[in-house]
Formats: structure tokens, C-alpha cells, sequence
């Protein structure tokens, strides 16, 4: 079947089988490869993206879900003047090791700091116990958000 | 496999009673990992997450609807007023979870450890079901859940919601697994107090084929609190040991199995300490109300 939908602000459409998710949709027949494909069952959050604004695991969206809707990525996130503050602070703070996470993660934590600009430890825990790191241990993701936060907030 | 897209509950209905065989997704958190998986190929989907009338929540005549629709983060920015459902509501997954996941949902598949299923279990919940024409339906919960992911729902019908009579008085909703987040639980309880009765309502979950309540606990936790004064007195205390025999009873009732999330005995020592927990929260909770 045929989905339409608003990705990153362009209108995109593709032809998927029905029975597929939104990541795939996203991946295979967008291009838009930023959101990763790991657990498949929304443990991981890698393929982390937002749905009419709300965070979602995109892996466990019907790409029929999706039509008609908007969705915006991690892609979204960057432009031609360069990277999302939350991007920049994930790279300052060395919170990226292998990387695989830090898409879906930059997703939730952009999303946090959009709801509450100034978020406690303790709630940016919770916010982000939906995203997985093998690597990394989440102290530097953590100290990466409160560099973010500060930086956004000025 | 066709996707059949409703726009209207009368819509989705005629639809499901043309289809039959038709799976409804609204959150997709359960059905998309079956398909994701290749553990179901169901011959047709029925997308309900955007139908309106599934969304509604409303207050009348002293009882509580919940549309099927509802996500879990909907339950916990705007029902703050049950206390027990929202503790369950936000243990369920993580927020990419709770912004999709519906209580409907954890209807639909029926598991013993859906994290909303003890609370409708101790609200005593009836569960609404709907079907071409708008009839409908109300089953006791307990009626609803027949077995592990086995419900009462015939082919052509769909979970409109679930009502419950509003509870006065405290309670909580607390789980035991590995983890503070992502986690099934090995086993859940969820403990209300009905101050109007008065008795004490305990439901356990992952402990059993389906929720169970239970009743000798329940009515040991009543008399106990009648015998000590505390019913009529919030600032009464119940001695600790008839907290841990609360306890016993509440784990005598449980059915656990050995299972990957643990075993039947850990489980049901798990459930003796929820159970001692949740009654001294909701003590210490008849306390608060005295000096509002």
C-alpha cells in the first residue's frame, strides 16, 4: 500500500507491504536511515522518532499509522547551519562511543528538553529509560543533556 | 494482508463485523512486535489508534469511564485523581511506550502481567465491549480475562472501555522486576481501600493464569483494621505483625510458576512484601486525609 506522509517538513510517499512498520517505511524506502533498527520490539529506542510530536518507537508504528501524519527524525534535527545543540553536546561531553544508540537518543533527550527546559537527574532519567547504550555507561549522556540544557536555555 | 483504516467507532464496528478475523492495533506495543517478529501474519489489521470516540474519558453518576483508546501518558498528565492507575500507567515500558500503549490494549491481550489489569481487577471494573449497531456489552473483569491472553471478546467486537464505580479512599500499584523501567513484572499488586464499605481490595498480577484477588487477605486486612480501631481512627496503629501475616496471605493466594522471570517462590515472596508495603502506604495515606 501506498503511505504518504510529512517527513522532516517535505511531503514523501512510498509503497511498502502492509504489514510494515513506520521504520521500515523510514529506512528502506526514505532513505532517512538516521533512526536504527535493533531490538524491533521497543526496548531500545533506537529507532526513536516523533509522530504528530509525540516520541514514539517507530518500530512499533503500522506505516498505515503514519499516513496522512507527520514525522520528523533525527535527520530533522541538523540543518545546513549546522547541528542541533543537543547534537553538539553529545559530541562535546564524549558521549557518542559507538554511535548505534545516539540517534534515537538524541531524539528523546531533543524532546525532554522541549517539555521541561531544565530537567532534574532524576527526571531525565525516567525520560530517557526508553534508550539503550551498551557502551557508554549514561554518565557522559547525562552530563551531555545538562550541557544541552544550559546552551538552549540562553 | 489488508489494513482496513476507520475513521468513526460506527465505521470500524461495520467493519469488524464484515471482518471478523481482523486484529485491531491501536499502540501497536504488543501486535507490532508479533508482526515484527513473524510470530502473526493475521490476514487483516484494523488501525482504531484515531478513533475518537475510543478516546474519551468522562465522569457519571459516581463512576469512571476510560475509553479503550487512551494512552498511558494521556492517563498520567490528566487523571491524576486515581492514584493506583497512574503508579501502573507509568511503569508500563518507557515514554516512546506510554505515548502509544492503551489500557484497551492491555485488555486486548489479556496478559496476566499487564500493569493496568490489577488496578481494573481492584476497582472492580467492568469491561465495556461494543459491536455493530452500538450494542453493547459489560463484563466483570474478572469475566473479561479468561487465561493467559485469552479474553471473552467474540470476533465481531471491540473493547469500547472500562467503568468502575470511583473508589473513596487510598491505594497504590507497585511491581517487582530486574529493572526500574522496560520491565514485566514477576509479580504486581495493586491495593485499594474502599472507605465506604469498608474492606480493603488486593489484586495481584503475573502471579497467576489471569489477576487474582485476594479475598481471605482482604478480609483479614478488614477485620484486622476494625478490631484495632482503625477504621475509625486513621492514627490507630496496626501492629506489624498483623501487617506480615496480611503479607502471608496475600502470598497464599498467588499461583506463581517458574518462569524466565523468576521462580514460583521467589514470586510469592514477592508478593508478601508488596503486600505489607502497599498496606502501610496506604495507612500512613488515611493519615494525610485527616488534615486536609
Amino acid at each position: 500500500m501506498i503511505i504518504k506522509i510529512l517527513a522532516n517538513g517535505e511531503q514523501r510517499e512510498a509503497e511498502v507491504w502492509p504489514g510494515a512498520s513506520l521504520l521500515f517505511l523510514l529506512r528502506e524506502k526514505l532513505g532517512l536511515v538516521g533512526s536504527k533498527n535493533a531490538c524491533e520490539q521497543g526496548e531500545c529506542g533506537s529507532c526513536s522518532v516523533w509522530l504528530d510530536g509525540e516520541l514514539v518507537c517507530s518500530c512499533l508504528v503500522l506505516a498505515a499509522q503514519a499516513d496522512g501524519r507527520e514525522v520528523r527524525t533525527v535527520e530533522g534535527l541538523s540543518s545546513s547551519e549546522g547541528l542541533h545543540p543537543v547534537q553538539e553536546a553529545f559530541l562535546e561531553t564524549g558521549a557518542v562511543q559507538c554511535g548505534f544508540c545516539t540517534p534515537g537518543l538524541i531524539v528523546a533527550v531533543a524532546d525532554l528538553l522541549e517539555r521541561d527546559p531544565k530537567p532534574a537527574e532524576g527526571v531525565i532519567r525516567e525520560a530517557l529509560a526508553g534508550n539503550l547504550c551498551r557502551c557508554t555507561g549514561y554518565a557522559k549522556i547525562i552530563d551531555a543533556v545538562n550541557v544541552a540544557a544550559k546552551r538552549m536555555n540562553k | 494482508m489488508d489494513v482496513l483504516l476507520p475513521r468513526s467507532l460506527d465505521e470500524a464496528l461495520e467493519m469488524k463485523a464484515s471482518v471478523p478475523a481482523a486484529v485491531p492495533i491501536a499502540g501497536g506495543t504488543d501486535l507490532m512486535v508479533e508482526l515484527n517478529f513473524d510470530r502473526k501474519r493475521p490476514e487483516a489489521i484494523i488501525e482504531i489508534s484515531r478513533v475518537p470516540e475510543l478516546k474519551v474519558w468522562r465522569r457519571e453518576n459516581g463512576t469512571f469511564f476510560l475509553g479503550a483508546g487512551v494512552t498511558y501518558s494521556q492517563v498520567v498528565r490528566d487523571l491524576p485523581q486515581f492514584r493506583p492507575l497512574i503508579e501502573a500507567s507509568r511503569t508500563v515500558g518507557s515514554p516512546q511506550i506510554r505515548n502509544r500503549a492503551t489500557v484497551g490494549g492491555n485488555l486486548g491481550t489479556a496478559s496476566p502481567a499487564g500493569d493496568a489489569l490489577p488496578v481494573l481487577s481492584a476497582y472492580d471494573a467492568e469491561v465495556v465491549i461494543v459491536k455493530a449497531g452500538r450494542r453493547t456489552r459489560r463484563l466483570p473483569f474478572a469475566q473479561f480475562m479468561t487465561g493467559p491472553k485469552k479474553n471473552a471478546l467474540a470476533p465481531d467486537e471491540l473493547i469500547l472501555g472500562a467503568q468502575w464505580r470511583i473508589v473513596r479512599g487510598p491505594g497504590s500499584f507497585s511491581k517487582i522486576g530486574t529493572r526500574n523501567a522496560m520491565v514485566i513484572a514477576l509479580a504486581s499488586l495493586c491495593l485499594v481501600v474502599d472507605e465506604d464499605a469498608p474492606t480493603v481490595r488486593v489484586a495481584l498480577g503475573s502471579v497467576g493464569p489471569t489477576i487474582l484477588r485476594a479475598r481471605d487477605a482482604e478480609a483479614f486486612a478488614a477485620q484486622a483494621m476494625d478490631r484495632a480501631g482503625v477504621w475509625k481512627d486513621p492514627f490507630a496503629s496496626l501492629p506489624a505483625k498483623v501487617i506480615e501475616e496480611f503479607g502471608e496471605h496475600v502470598a497464599a493466594a498467588a499461583r506463581p510458576i517458574d518462569d524466565v522471570r523468576g521462580t514460583a517462590a521467589y514470586r510469592g515472596h514477592a508478593c508478601a512484601v508488596l503486600a505489607r508495603r502497599a498496606l502501610r502506604w496506604a495507612l500512613d495515606d488515611r493519615k494525610l486525609t485527616v488534615t486536609r
